[in-house]
């Protein structure tokens, strides 16, 4: 017995190692830092303990432009992305000639580097002296526009902002989906069909309810998902986002711990933790009404 | 309402290319179901019963021929403008809807004039429990019943929005044996008290034998036999259908017929009028063996079972295409079942002979 | 009949629209990158409406996305970075998910419940700490200091170990009578038949590391030890010595290559693998 319990231990050592180091350690770490008033990286040292860092970063007008541009962001995005990928689901699984292709495409952007996909945005979005760039063009068959998506007014970028994280988020929602929807069994359909029901009554009564558990996993962790906004932002307008006013809350975190505005990681522990306790919150708003509403 | 099926076909394409490849599952079938009565549709798997109900539900489109219901022609209807009751295998009830919603389900959605009030549905709702005995458990989750009350809500909600006529997919299939019984007995009544045209479908011989008003025994797309279920099993077409039906099932001898008597063996066991020289198939039912001491059939004996009205003798015999003969006498008899040979005679009307090469009847 | 046929054909038409609209959408980006990628520098900046074409295509663009920048060498670190932090973690994953799923040890429940409760922390929370320690073991703009925090991932090992799980216990008797022991067991029977799986997740880990960028943005700023996330933005804000866009999405295109080509041998493995658990970023 002796013998084998070593064992056991032994070969879960280096998972332990890893996950001692940079994950249990830095947890309770971060809670650390973010009381420690004034720490100072260089000379590792601090003052005094409290919440100044959190009053600090609330008053912050940095993050509060964090803030309100995360909620913007995440408001409209999880809904749209979470409407958009469900009709596009339900159309993909209606479907036999071509269904392959089309999987196929819709998945690409989840394979893609974020940063370097969100280039190409960038560069179809702004405009320059030299071109007005591809969307203006679009705009202007409406008789619109120019805008600068990139470098103008604030929903003009906030607009390619959502527009570049509903097109990376996608591909993941409309796989989920469309295996949720190809698992709900034929016979439910056969016997609503036999019972008499149109179609969108068998979609609203029956293929909804079913996979309503996959939906509200969806809405979930797109919550999550949109609460950690970052990197497409720094691909559609650079790393200086609080110059851009198109910061996020991570983008804040980190621009306290590194980068020109840098060396503050009690601060950015602070802001973590303002974050983690606002997607928590959510989360638990939402299991609380998908328990009313998912119905088994 | 009367049903008529016209050289109804179902063909499926294959998996390889060309017409050779394509499974016909349903072929030129014709019958017609009379008015208020159950029919059992009877045969293997794959016989292609469970397509025929799927081309009177709706559920499929038939290749060629037409389905009359009454003298509507139904063939092009979309299943929701049947009029038909399906009652699936596995039941199909909607698990997030209680027992009440999904009763209900077929009414709601009922459109335009035929569209009835809130207290008319839940009232029609209530009467369709009632007739299942299920009307003490209205807001229960299907997940919380037993296989039995699924079932009954199952039925419920087919029969709902009266509909022209009831369809049943295997619909004891996944009940335990003590409980097949007693819902079938359940089906029987409901189909009496409702008098609608009911059709179901079946694999097991025993079940449909002991319901149904007519069966439709079925092989590989084609019907072999239609019949009250007393006369298929007493007068079988060919030897599928003898074989099909009956348990302990027929016992089939090799046996040759020469100037008009039966011979199995090198014993002269029966008189064959009217059958030319050749050889054929002996069917004999377990009923059909009189015990004695010096009948023509020598059989060798390898147990007695006692079944208290009924005994069993199980022998064997070299031209017995079954593993093992089993025959049913009454308790009355005496066996002595340390004995090594067994002798029978046999009753005319329990033997049936067959074509050794198609299985058609000869007598 | 021919009613029900026509509405049947509409409905089908706006289905087919619809499909086809968003893969138009998804397409579009791919089509504009390998498009200005072969516009050249002179032609791309005259056009001040952009053309949806092109009649002279040139590959000068990829010469000097890679002589010009570094992007070779981004490439090569990446590539490092991305082999050695899936085979760490493979290895790390294989034996926890082993002792999880077929070794039995005091404390075991425990430990696991730790672990299921360690794959709801966000990254982000643990990364201020990570950074600090990272920055004090001197280990900033070193491929250690890339790799050793990227490796763990609790989900993985949880996947893994639940499939391990359904491995029948009769094979592990038998072996057992065989004398087999319990690592011959786990690379000669186990591993081989939870392959899929391992697949799946080698699949998976390659993808997250080839896009990581904020982990490698915090800890390198010494060029040579950029990944091709931070290289890309690099490029962007200092690049080509002057705003190159086409040679900006030859690096792009030569970029995103790799794991779509990946994904197009893959794609049921990969599509099948997010479906059970992966999430973007």
């Amino acid at each position: 017995m002796e013998k084998k319990s070593l064992k056991g231990w032994l070969y879960l050592l280096p998972a332990l190692l890893f996950l001692g180091v940079f994950m249990v350690y830095p947890l309770v770490d971060v809670f650390i830092y973010s009381f420690e008033e004034g720490y100072n990286s260089a000379s590792q040292t601090f003052f005094g303990t409290g919440i100044y860092n959190y009053r600090y970063v609330l008053r912050d007008p940095y993050f509060l432009q964090a803030l309100k541009n995360t909620f913007i962001l995440v408001v409209i995005t999880v809904p749209l992305s979470t409407g958009l990928a469900l009709l596009i689901s339900v159309g993909l699984s209606s479907i036999r000639k071509l269904r392959n292709l089309f999987q196929t495409v819709f998945f690409l952007p989840y394979v893609t580097n974020t940063l370097a996909v969100g280039l190409v945005f960038m560069i179809l979005f702004k405009q320059t002296p030299y071109t007005d760039g591809l969307a203006n063009l679009i705009l202007g068959l409406f008789g619109a526009g120019p805008i600068d998506f990139i470098g103008g007014p604030y929903w003009a970028k906030m607009f390619v902002l959502c527009f570049y994280t509903v097109w990376v988020v996608m591909p993941f929602k409309i796989l989920v989906l469309t295996s949720a929807l190809a698992s709900v069994d034929e016979t439910y359909y056969n016997a609503a069909r036999v019972d008499g029901a149109s179609r969108w009554r068998i979609f609203s009564r029956i293929t909804l309810p079913m996979i309503s558990p996959t939906l509200f996993y969806l809405i979930i962790t797109g919550f999550i998902g949109a609460f950690k906004a970052y990197s497409d932002a720094v691909a559609l307008f650079g790393t200086d986002l609080n110059a851009s006013e198109m910061n996020t809350i991570v983008g804040y975190i980190y621009d306290m711990l590194y980068g020109n505005s840098g060396g503050y990681p009690s601060y950015a522990s602070a802001a973590a933790i303002v974050l983690f306790a606002i997607v928590l919150t959510i989360t638990v708003i939402n299991l609380l009404v998908s328990r009313k509403h998912v119905h088994y | 309402m009367k049903v008529t099926l016209q050289n109804l076909t179902k063909k499926y394409p294959g998996r390889g290319k060309g017409p050779k490849t394509e499974v016909i599952a349903a072929n030129d079938l014709n019958f017609e179901i009379p008015d208020g009565k159950l029919i059992g549709l009877l045969g293997p798997s794959g016989c292609g019963k469970s397509t025929t109900l799927n081309l009177l539900s709706g559920l499929q489109t038939p290749t060629s021929g037409r389905i009359f219901f009454g003298d509507e022609d139904v063939t092009d209807l979309p299943p929701q403008e049947r009029g038909v009751g399906l009652v699936f295998q596995n039941y199909a009830l909607y698990p997030h809807l209680t027992v009440r919603q999904n009763i209900l389900f077929p009414l709601q959605n009922l459109k335009g004039a035929a569209r009835l009030s809130k207290e008319v549905m839940e009232e029609k709702a209530l009467e369709a429990a009632r007739l299942v005995q299920i009307d003490g458990l209205m807001e229960r989750k299907p997940a919380e019943l037993s296989g039995g009350q699924q079932q009954r809500v199952a039925i419920a909600r087919a029969l709902v929005k009266m509909p022209r006529i009831l369809l049943l997919d295997e619909p004891l299939s996944n009940l335990d044996a003590r409980l097949r019984l007693q819902t079938r007995e359940e089906i029987r009544r409901i189909q009496r008290e409702t008098k609608i045209t009911t059709v179901f479908v079946t694999h097991d011989q025993e079940e449909a034998m002991s319901i149904s008003d007519q069966i439709v025994v079925m092989k590989d797309g084609v019907i072999q036999q239609i019949g009250r279920p007393q006369e298929v099993y007493d007068e079988p077409i060919n030897l599928f259908v003898a074989k099909f039906l009956g348990t302990p099932p027929i016992n089939v001898f090799m046996g040759r017929v020469k100037n008009q008597r039966l011979y199995i063996g090198d014993a002269d066991v029966l008189e064959a009028p009217g059958v030319a020289d050749q050889p054929v198939w002996a069917a004999v039912r377990p009923e059909g063996f009189i015990l004695e001491k010096d009948g023509p059939l020598a059989c060798a004996l390898t147990g007695v079972e006692v079944m208290g009205r009924d005994i069993t003798v199980v022998a064997t015999h070299p031209d017995c295409e079954n593993t093992a003969i089993r025959a049913i006498i009454s308790a009355e008899n005496q066996v002595d079942a340390g004995a090594h040979t067994v002798r029978f005679a046999l009753k005319p009307h329990k033997v049936f002979l067959f074509d050794r090469d198609a299985g058609a009847r000869l007598l | 009949m021919t009613k029900r046929n026509n509405k049947e054909t509409a409905r089908k038409t706006v289905v087919y629209a619809l499909l086809g609209l968003w893969a138009l959408m998804v397409l579009f980006p791919f089509y504009w990158m390998v498009l200005t990628s072969v516009k050249s520098y002179s032609a791309y900046n005259a056009e001040y409406v952009p053309k949806l074409f092109t009649l002279s295509p040139t590959l000068q663009n990829y010469a000097d996305a890679f002589t010009q920048v570094p992007l070779a060498d981004y490439f090569v670190n990446t590539l490092i970075f991305t082999l050695a932090t899936t085979a760490i973690m493979l290895v790390v994953t294989v034996l926890a998910a082993f002792a999880f799923s077929r070794l039995d040890f005091p404390g075991k429940d425990l430990a696991f419940t730790g672990f299921l409760a360690l794959m709801m922390i966000p990254t982000e929370l643990v990364i201020i700490t990570n950074f600090v320690t990272v920055t004090d073991l001197n280990l900033r703009n070193s491929f250690w200091g890339l790799i050793l925090p990227s490796v763990t991932s609790v989900f993985y090992i949880y996947l893994l170990k639940e499939n391990f799980a359904q491995i029948p216990d009769e094979l592990y008797y038998a072996a057992k009578v065989d004398g087999c022991s319990d690592f011959r067991y786990l690379t000669r029977v186990m591993i081989p038949i939870c392959r899929p799986t391992i697949v799946t997740i080698t699949i998976l880990k390659v993808i997250e590391c080839w896009n990581s960028y904020v982990w490698p943005r915090l800890i390198t700023d010494d060029e040579d030890y950029f990944l091709v996330s931070n290289g890309i933005q690099t490029i962007r804000e200092s690049g080509f010595g002057r705003e190159n866009i086409p040679a900006m999405m030859a690096a792009v295109v030569v970029i995103s290559l790799p794991l779509i080509v990946l994904f197009l041998i893959f794609r049921n493995k990969i599509m099948e693998g997010v479906s059970r658990g992966g999430t973007k970023g």
